[in-house]
């Protein structure tokens, strides 16, 4: 089926004139037509846009051109701004949004062919780790347990994403990873995911929740997928004063490298209590599997992991208090008049943001108030600059770190919902990079005894996101994942 | 001369310290590419940036950078090499993002001192505290609809410079100069246009008052003031009114005052309790700006001579007066008109005329230097005219005014009404005779010692002269004629 076709085997066979851009398109628009009612996994669907991109990207290919992802139709996270395409956060606040402007990541993934399917749910503002705080309803992960119809979680906030990813009904999305946004919904749905390294992506027309962990990355079926795209993604953007100036390599050329005396370290500081067996055993197989392909595994220290949450959930919701703060109702977004300028904004953010969006306001609005400042805002940034000399430190001795993406495979829906910070647990693991800008990776790497995917996480040294691609698709290909979820196109069990 | 309000049982003394806000002369905003010229149709100097739109990141605008630069080195003050934007958060409907890009931290330019100059002739160093870069808020205009305001966001995001002074100043005429000497500076460098008119510059008027020797008391903070005589005005007037407060009683309260022009009186705008809570905090859209020293010596080097230095040249050069000196540098176009005016002639008689002839006639014909109804050039010309003894300085003062009316070269005004200086000894000797002749009485009382007489010949002889009478021969034919017996 042409919608099981990964990004690579699909430029191949567009290239080898198999089967048209507009063939492949229509696919994934007829499996959206029949799955998303039930995955809810995009919030708007860009049909003839889709159409008219693919058939921009056949004419191409007659010319005999193809584009880096000409012709791949792609899901975006509903959090880029899409020129003439609402673009709504996943939030009543922009519910009618229509941006007249597109994200510069968006852009060059249309300057290299890809084919827009549509704009993919997640938590309302990127805040959540279930896409359970979606405005617009939850996604349904593909993946069911076994013998079991309870509706899982995708993961968040880039839910959506990963559950259209999962269920073939895209190639391949965008995501956007602030605390573990990518590489847990990734690993909640059995594919890969990568957040780069903080600046490698450009986060011009990217929705913010917290701007100096905000980072715009790939997600597909394939370790070498998310190479591809990100090489479309990635460059600097003078319109971005945080992207990094650096030449854009060819990560796909990675995947395969060999892994002959990469040295590999396994942080103890990542044995969370009451983590499942199955997934210490998990990241056990992954150790061996990176010693099969001539990795050297070494014991590190990440001293200051255990006040990564901690200090993630200070500065992520200070820097989101100010960065919403300008949904206020006057110049776009949802209004609701009042006799005064104070009522209209209390009662257009009252209206216009869900609970966790609110409750992170808050948290971010207290940790920079007069008197508390120091004691939580600053205190926080010294312990980032403690957990980044942690990464520095461990990658003196070795080129990346292998850990698991997430505490736990995915869960029900109404599970962990009656406790935030319950909830965000689930970060616990994909935090400490957000916060050091580090690059890491999840790569699907086996199954838990109810039948559900776990990811393995790759971190690695700023900017090597190369080394990540070639230890993800070693593991990749050790695990040989190979089984799929229970709703996917075409089929559903 | 001190400056101190009459107390109970001691005087008072004025403690005043400015922030004045002064907006950049730029192309383009602080952060944005949207055009930072004043005026526009409303909301039509606009970018995305500007109006908060989701995703939009601000850029920093290296022009605005360099400006803050050089004002710093103008104001003789620390450049910081690393800087910081933070954002002050709050919300208003004229400021879109819900924060302001600020300094808070690390400014870019640190301390630094300017010297003003009283109206005795005394001077004195005013200290700079620091200068930071940050944006501008939009308008809110109230007065175009019955039950809503409309916002107008040209003036969003347009940079500005916040120019902190140390409590120095004692009186309101020391803020005064202080203010406008500030102005001379930023107007000299070009960093911005200091018209105050147009709110492009303005200033925030910190005042408390102290028996001398006091400890620092409790102050008011002014906002907005707009011109130097409010500010005069609103120090005296908040100054008298925490003296009536204290020695009533009562304490003074900080808080936020509004100065009302009208009433001549301020009032209160908001107390500390009110206050906003900014939460400052580094804005992540923006690493530290770090800048080079060698860029900071490059915009050294391409500064303009500033007002002191080119008073002092003034002095050392041109052998004027140090008070003409500083009334002719406080606006670069008149140093400059004078620069021209006194090239190769007599510098001295240069000023003189400048600050004397050329200034009444800018005064009465309500012209300002830069559209001078008589050019450099010509007044020039016109006291060439004199030095080379070709018209007398009686005529020179007809022919300057006939300039004024008609913009007429003054050679060509001479050769017209043939006012050429008459230095013919044969002529002077002649008009001698003549009023000599004429005022027999006169001479009679002149011999019998009337010495003062001397004066009402000369007048006499240049009168018939029709006042081309080179006035040295007059005077020196008169003295031998007087001399001789009759």
């Amino acid at each position: 089926m042409l919608t099981d076709l990964s990004i690579a085997d699909g430029l191949r066979g567009l290239r080898g004139k198999e089967f048209s851009a507009v063939e492949l398109t229509t696919a994934h628009l007829d499996a959206i037509a029949a799955l998303n009612p039930r995955l809810n996994a995009y919030l708007t669907v860009t049909a003839e846009a889709a159409l008219r991109g693919a058939g921009a990207a056949d004419a191409a290919l007659a010319r005999g051109e193809q584009a880096p992802l000409g012709g791949i139709p792609l899901g975006i996270k509903d959090l880029f701004c899409t020129e003439g395409v609402r673009t709504t956060a996943a939030s009543r606040m922009l519910e009618n949004f229509v941006p007249p402007y597109e994200s510069t990541v968006t852009r060059q993934l249309l300057r290299d062919g890809a084919v827009f399917l549509g704009k993919t749910n997640l938590d309302e503002f990127a805040m959540g780790s279930s896409n359970t705080n979606s405005a617009f309803g939850p996604v349904e992960n593909p993946w069911h347990r076994t013998g079991d119809d309870a509706v899982l979680v995708p993961g968040g906030s880039s839910g959506g994403s990963a559950a259209a990813v999962a269920a073939r009904i895209a190639m391949g999305a965008t995501g956007t990873d602030t605390g573990g946004s990518i590489r847990q919904p990734a690993s909640f749905c059995g594919i890969a995911g990568i957040k780069p390294t903080y600046g490698r992506c450009s986060r011009w027309g990217v929705v913010a929740f917290a701007s100096s962990l905000d980072q715009p990355g790939p997600m597909a079926r394939t370790v070498e997928d998310c190479a591809i795209m990100l090489r479309s993604m990635a460059g600097y953007d003078a319109r971005d004063s945080t992207s990094v100036d650096r030449p854009v390599p060819d990560y796909a050329a990675a995947c395969g490298r060999s892994l002959k005396g990469v040295r590999v370290g396994i942080p103890r500081e990542y044995r969370a209590d009451g983590m499942p067996s199955e997934i210490e055993a998990l990241w056990q197989q992954g150790i061996s599997w990176l010693r099969d392909a001539g990795c050297e595994i070494v014991d590190v220290s990440l001293p200051h992991t255990q006040y990564g949450l901690a200090t993630y959930y200070i500065v992520a919701p200070a820097e989101c208090s100010s960065n919403l703060a300008r949904y206020d109702g006057i110049r776009y977004g949802r209004r609701v008049e009042a006799p005064t300028l104070d009522g209209l904004y209390e009662a257009s953010r009252e209206a216009g943001f869900g609970a966790e969006v609110k409750r992170r306001i808050l948290i971010g609005t207290y940790v920079l108030s007069s008197g508390y400042y120091d004691a939580y805002y600053l205190r926080a940034q010294k312990v980032r600059s403690l957990i980044l000399r942690d990464f520095t430190e461990a990658y003196r001795t070795v080129d990346a770190l292998l850990t698991p993406t997430a505490p736990s495979a995915a869960f029900a829906l109404g599970e962990n919902m009656d406790d935030p910070i319950k909830m965000y647990l689930n970060d616990i693991f994909t935090v400490p990079a957000s916060m050091a800008g580090m690059p890491g990776l999840s790569v699907p790497a086996g199954l838990d005894h109810q039948g559900l995917p776990l990811g393995l996480q790759l971190l690695g040294r700023p900017f090597d996101e190369e080394t990540l691609f070639a230890l993800g698709s070693a593991i990749e290909q050790a695990a040989d994942f190979r089984r799929l979820p229970s709703v996917t196109a075409g089929r559903v069990r | 001369m001190s400056y101190l309000l009459e107390g109970r049982d001691a005087p008072w003394e004025v403690v005043i310290g400015l922030e004045v806000h002064a907006q950049v002369i730029s192309q383009s905003k602080l952060f944005s590419g949207a055009s930072a010229t004043y005026g526009g149709e409303p909301n039509t100097h606009v970018s995305l940036v500007d109006a908060g739109f989701p995703g939009m990141l601000p850029v920093i605008n290296r022009e605005c950078v360099a400006q803050a630069v050089r004002t710093g080195l103008g104001l003789n003050a620390r450049i910081n090499l690393e800087s910081r934007f933070d954002r002050k958060n709050y919300f208003y409907a004229d400021l879109p993002t819900g924060y302001q890009i600020s300094q808070f931290a690390q400014p870019i330019v640190g301390s630094g001192v300017i010297e003003i100059e009283l109206a005795d002739g005394s001077t004195r160093e005013i200290g700079i505290t620091r200068l930071h870069l940050e944006q501008d808020a939009g308008k809110s205009l109230h007065d175009q609809h019955q039950t809503q305001s409309f916002i107008d966001l040209n003036r969003a995001g347009v940079g500005l410079m916040e120019i902190v002074s140390e409590p120095d100043m004692r009186s309101p005429e020391e803020a005064g100069a202080y203010v406008r000497k500030l102005r001379t500076i930023l107007r000299y460098l070009g960093t911005c246009d200091g018209n105050m008119e147009e709110g492009s510059m303005r200033a925030d008027v910190n005042v408390s008052v102290r028996h001398s020797g006091e400890p620092f008391r409790t102050r008011c903070e002014i906002k907005n003031v707009n011109s130097v005589r409010y500010v005069m005005q609103a120090i005296e007037a908040e100054a008298r009114r925490q003296v009536q407060v204290w020695e009533a009683g009562g304490t003074v309260d900080q808080e936020t005052r509004l100065f009302d022009p009208a009433r001549g009186e301020t009032r209160s705008l908001r107390s500390k309790e009110d206050a906003h809570d900014y939460r400052y905090f580094p804005d992540p859209d923006l690493l530290p700006l770090v800048i080079d020293e060698g860029w900071v010596a490059d915009l050294k080097a391409g500064l303009p001579e500033l007002p002191d230095a080119k008073r002092s040249r003034f002095v050392s050069e041109y052998g004027i007066p140090r008070y003409d000196a500083g009334v002719l540098v406080a606006e670069q176009a008149t140093a400059d008109f004078y620069e021209t005016v006194a090239a190769g002639g007599d510098p001295r008689l240069a000023a003189n005329w400048v600050t004397g002839d050329l200034f009444a006639a800018l005064n009465r014909t309500g012209r300002t230097i830069a559209d001078s109804p008589v050019s450099a050039q010509a007044m020039r010309e016109l006291l060439g005219l004199m030095v080379d003894q070709t018209i007398n300085g009686r005529i020179a003062k007809d022919v300057f005014e006939e300039m004024v009316e008609t913009g007429e070269p003054p050679a060509a005004i001479v050769e017209r009404r043939g006012l050429r200086q008459v230095t013919d000894t044969g002529a002077i000797d002649a008009a001698v005779e003549a009023v000599l002749a004429a005022n027999a009485d006169k001479l009679a009382e002149y011999r019998s010692g009337k010495d003062k007489l001397f004066g009402f010949f000369v007048g006499q002889v240049m009168k018939g002269m029709g006042g081309k009478g080179n006035p040295a021969l007059v005077n020196e034919a008169l003295r031998q004629r007087l001399a001789r017996s009759p």
